[in-house]
């Protein structure tokens, strides 16, 4: 069976929702887009105050090449142009949408037919990576890096294959598992789109084996698709980071940043990317809703929701039978990578691909001990890191030490503060460190550019 | 007899040859030094504090010898030493040392737990620039304080402290040497290096907050709104700006008349080191402090913070 | 509703902590304890009920009392791990006070010295066995033979350690006729410190260490393979020199290989830099114990690779995701 080669983790799965198909969230009574649902620059909003908005209206334009437009899901009016509380827990520049009635654009395709690429003939590359960009397409996973950077590679470099990332390793999460069980024929197509986009002959789908059914399911599909091959790959954390993928699919290995994976010939794409570029292309609809997963051990009924971005996360809580009791924090994303929220108010975005919700004594850290140098995060780190010294550097502030035992490779999946048996804030002292390193070197590089 | 004899002889001659060796070593790789960067580096504090941007006081002390070629100390400046070391420093090198007012740290925010309520609980690493990473910090203000104390571990001459009480940093004025490492340190940015002040008298915005009025009031009871009461108060003097939202005294023309501190409907401008006056309330009335400069700063901030 | 708690990630915790590992090890050391008991009976409990008390004693009133500490890390199971290993590398027969002094070098000296847990270079149980071997040469190599069930009723014995120097000492192969068979050293009826005798016990324990995954396999294989190698090359160079299994089933090996080396703190952290390791302390010890003072390599082998391991740990990096091998 395949896996990634270095280090990894096995935390418990506590995938609770798993049979949980996916269901259509309500409208709420008023939405909140960020005009930050994605990495690079902001979008612009184009909308103000007073204005009438339907299902696919633009509300923000896209601040640069490395950036997104953000659509509207809801339809309605435009209350107010305004700092608002986003997924970041910081406040910064939304659009609020008062809710009235579902009145959609009238050029998105709403019927829910399959359009296979044979049908569409008229389809080429380049129309393809045009649609992307214009739908707003984002990495689901929650990455949230812009889809159609990814499909067009830099001058020089030639990509070999599309791998679909449809591990979701993260525990709790089912978005993607159920996307698959319920999409299959979509996201095969979606992969097609992207394949035709960066003109490859190749695509891989990635599923761990905790999924056995998503497998069975998806292999049966794609006998359909003879250059698109379904591979299951053993359970291990973090399988889903980019780089670990495509070593554990193709078995080759980004090198340390600034190499991308374009240099190994490998454009990976999330599941639900692919489906999201299957609605936008075929069904000219932009990205305006996803799956969102709602769980936690205390959660009533762990679901897995249909839900329009800029819902609040407070009702997707609510459909899902309340906030529980001893809340004693609420995640956005993975309990491995996701963000802890400051509150209920945020609304859903792009890269929302779940909301777990921990009871307070799952959610307090341990007592932190000191290391006792049992080397277990050094045999965790995917990325062959050594992370008790990195964050020991950190700590002491020595930058150099970081930089030249390589703290820029880390890609904060936190496996190291989780095998940690002394409990020791690891990621935390590292993303510091990190953090600083790149600064260092982008300012570094700024001062080798001006003497020049 | 012979046994000691060779004893010595080969003592003699590994100690001869072990000469030699060292002898030539120190010619051949010897580096020249200027002599006067160690008698530069004499005169300094030697705390390595690392505030004139140098690494450390042997740094300071090669870049005040080079500088020295140009013929003008006016870019360096030990802060710890102040002004006395920087003559010296002149002094060993033929030059005149510029005058450079002493400066000290000035914590730009109020927000005590009354005045800005922490909404939620960090867990975590205990650093302010790690909680910064989580976004808003426990508070509702993006600006303010986080009170881990990043800064007291940055200073390392003991000046500032994190106020268990009240969450907030405070500056020792008695010790703080103004070598900025605290403000290079602080995540947020709120601790400014502002001139000592005649009998270390100043007038300070005591806040960071750059969110829209509306919203810093909802953030922090002590929040600037950037309403700009002060700047009308100040127009003889122009000695005030009002930036994002956020006011600020310019020091070098602020005539200390403190019509802006009565004016501000937030309590957000504090005077330091001013003799307390005349009671308008039977407040907890300070007795006149025989050292401005050594006056506890926690009692006027509670002080706006119950009015 | 509470306060909501935030924290950057990971939110969840794989549940290891330091107990875990340290009772885990003290765990992977019953048989070896219960092997004592049946062969040194009375002896080996007051030595190591003494041994264990004192440590435990001495970490908690050296944190408590001349370290200032108010948190106190006497639960956390690593002095009563390093009670046990002492215990277990000294003769059963060995006087109280002895152990005592033992005891405070081992936590005092080895450990607390350098900052407590996890800061000390050297292995702690190992410093304070050193310390009495130099200090109480007599006490520290008159075993008494495996059986004699009292505490002071010593009848000394040569262990098959002394029985090899003597062979090479002697040049004198025939001298190795009156080692103990295989199998008997295997099992532990033979003479020795305590804990040392029985080899099957403490290969269980280790096997469950490795299970456990408390510790990886790097250090006891490459430790046992080297010394099996070098014993079995001096061993055909001539036969004064014992046969390899023997030599591995002898003395503290087994004890040291599987669980003082293996010490978490005083280890590389690579499995790189612990073949390294664990190859020189094989070395070392197969030097020692054939051209050496001492019977006995195997302490000595590991203090001296302890102080190696800052270097090991230096040069000794993991590989890099995605790193071009030049």
């Amino acid at each position: 069976m395949k896996t990634f080669r270095i280090g990894g983790v096995h935390p418990a799965e506590n995938k609770l929702s798993a049979a949980a198909p996916i269901r259509e969230a309500a409208l709420p009574k008023q939405a909140v887009f960020s005009m930050f649902q994605h990495i690079g620059a902001p979008a612009v909003p184009v909308v103000k105050k007073g204005d009438k908005v339907k299902v696919g209206t633009l509300l923000g334009e896209a601040g640069g090449f490395v950036s997104a437009p953000v659509y509207s899901s809801v339809s309605g009016t435009v209350s107010k142009v305004d700092v608002a509380l986003d997924a970041s827990d910081t406040r910064r520049m939304a659009v609020y949408v008062d809710v009235e009635g579902d009145e959609w654009e009238e050029s998105i395709d709403r019927s829910t037919d399959l359009v296979k690429l044979s049908d569409r003939p008229d389809l080429d590359a380049k129309t393809i990576v045009e649609k992307v960009k214009q739908a707003g397409i984002v990495g689901m996973g929650g990455a949230t890096f812009p889809t159609h950077v990814k499909l067009s590679p830099p001058p020089g470099q030639k990509a070999e294959c599309v791998i679909i990332n449809a591990v979701e390793c993260e525990p709790y999460l089912t978005a993607d598992h159920r996307l698959m069980m319920e999409k299959a024929d979509e996201i095969l197509v979606g992969i097609q789109l992207l394949m035709k986009a960066v003109g490859v002959e190749k695509g891989y789908v990635g599923i761990e084996m905790n999924k056995p059914d998503a497998i069975t399911l998806m292999q049966k599909k794609a006998e359909k698709y003879p250059n698109i091959e379904i591979v299951p790959l053993k359970v291990k954390y973090p399988q889903g980071g980019e780089k670990q993928l495509i070593d554990a699919v193709i078995g080759r290995q980004v090198p340390a940043p600034p190499a991308i994976p374009i240099n190994v010939g490998a454009v990976v794409q999330n599941v639900g990317t692919a489906f999201a570029v299957y609605e936008a292309v075929m069904k000219n609809k932009p990205l305006i809703a996803r799956v969102i997963t709602v769980t936690g051990k205390s959660v009533k009924q762990p679901s897995n929701l249909w839900a329009r971005l800029g819902t609040p996360f407070r009702q997707l809580i609510d459909e899902c039978g309340g906030l529980p009791e001893d809340t004693g924090k609420v995640i956005g994303g993975g309990p491995m990578m996701g963000k802890a929220l400051i509150s209920l108010d945020i609304p859903m975005t792009k890269g929302s691909s779940g909301l777990l919700i921990m009871n307070g004594q799952e959610a307090r850290r341990g007592e932190t001990r000191p290391c006792i140098r049992c080397a277990k995060c050094v045999s965790a780190c995917p990325m062959g890191l050594e992370p008790f010294l990195l964050s020991a550097l950190s700590s002491q502030h020595m930058w150099d030490g970081a930089e030249k035992n390589n703290i820029t490779s880390c890609i904060e999946c936190g496996s190291c503060a989780f095998t940690c048996p002394s409990h020791r804030p690891l990621l935390d002292m590292i993303r510091l460190g990190k953090t600083t390193v790149m600064g260092i070197i982008k300012t570094r590089a700024a001062e080798n550019a001006a003497k020049k | 007899m012979s046994v000691i004899l060779i004893a010595v002889i080969v003592l003699g001659l590994v100690g001869l040859i072990s000469a030699v060796v060292l002898f030539v070593a120190s010619k051949k790789f010897a580096v020249y030094e200027d002599p006067r960067i160690k008698q530069v580096g004499e005169v300094l504090p030697q705390a390595n504090c690392g505030g004139c941007g140098y690494p450390g006081c042997s740094g300071f002390a090669a870049a005040c010898v080079k500088a020295s070629e140009s013929g003008s100390l006016s870019d360096l400046n030990c802060a710890p030493g102040g002004q006395k070391v920087m003559e010296q420093v002149a002094a060993i090198l033929g030059l005149q040392a510029s005058a450079a007012a002493p400066k000290v740290a000035v914590v730009r925010c109020q927000g005590t737990c009354d005045a800005r309520p922490h909404g939620v609980e960090f867990d975590g690493a205990h650093s302010c620039r790690i909680q910064n990473m989580t976004g808003m910090g426990e508070t509702q203000c993006l600006y303010g304080c986080l009170g881990e104390g990043d800064c007291e571990h940055a200073c390392l001459f003991g000046a500032i402290r994190v106020n268990p009480v009240t969450r907030i940093a405070e500056v020792d004025e008695s010790k703080c040497t103004g070598c900025g490492a605290c403000a290079k340190t602080c995540p947020r940015g709120i601790i400014e290096l502002r001139p000592q002040g005649p009998k270390g008298r100043k007038v300070v915005v005591l806040c960071n907050n750059k969110d829209k009025g509306a919203l810093a009031t909802k953030e922090c009871k002590v929040s600037c709104i950037g309403c700009g009461k002060c700047v009308k108060t100040c127009e003889k003097f122009e000695a005030i700006t009002l930036g994002t939202n956020l006011a600020h005294i310019d020091p070098d023309k602020c005539k200390m008349c403190l019509k802006c501190v009565e004016a501000c409907p937030r309590g957000a401008i504090k005077a330091f080191n001013f003799p307390p006056r005349k009671p308008r309330t039977e407040g907890p009335a300070a007795p006149a402090a025989p050292k401005p400069v050594a006056a506890p700063q926690v009692e006027p901030v509670k002080k706006e913070a119950e009015a | 509703m509470n306060k909501l708690i935030v924290s950057l990630s990971p939110h969840v915790h794989s549940g290891d902590s330091v107990e875990k590992n340290m009772y885990g090890v003290v765990i992977a050391l019953v048989p070896a304890l219960l092997c004592s008991l049946w062969f040194f009976g009375m002896g080996a409990a007051v030595v190591l009920l003494t041994s264990v008390c004192a440590c435990v004693f001495f970490e908690w009133a050296i944190g408590r009392f001349i370290l200032g500490r108010k948190e106190l890390t006497v639960t956390d199971g690593s002095a009563v791990l390093t009670g046990l290993l002492l215990g277990f590398n000294l003769p059963s027969n060995l006087p109280v006070w002895i152990i005592i002094i033992g005891a405070l070098v081992a936590i005092g000296v080895g450990k607390m010295t350098f900052g407590g847990l996890g800061q000390n270079p050297f292995n702690p149980a190992l410093v304070g066995r050193v310390f009495l071997l130099i200090s109480f040469p007599v006490a520290m190599t008159s075993w008494p033979e495996s059986g004699s069930m009292g505490y002071s009723d010593a009848v000394t014995g040569a262990t098959p350690l002394f029985i090899m120097s003597q062979a090479i000492s002697n040049q004198d192969a025939s001298l190795l006729a009156e080692l103990p068979s295989a199998l008997d050293m295997l099992i532990g009826r033979t003479g020795g410190s305590l804990g040392e005798v029985s080899a099957l016990a403490l290969m269980l324990g280790c096997c469950y260490m490795i299970w456990k995954k408390i510790i990886t396999w790097h250090i006891p294989v490459s430790i046992l393979c080297t010394v099996f190698v070098l014993a079995g090359l001096l061993h055909l160079v001539s036969p004064v020199y014992a046969d390899p299994v023997s030599v591995v089933l002898s003395g503290g090996l087994m004890l040291g290989a599987c669980f003082m080396a293996t010490d978490y703190v005083t280890s590389p952290m690579t499995p790189g830099g612990q073949i390294i390791y664990g190859v020189a302390i094989g070395f070392l010890t197969v030097v020692i114990r054939a051209w050496g003072a001492y019977p006995e390599g195997m302490s000595f082998a590991i203090l001296i690779m302890n102080a190696f391991v800052p270097l090991i740990n230096t040069y000794c990096k993991p590989k890099l995701f995605g790193e071009v091998k030049k």
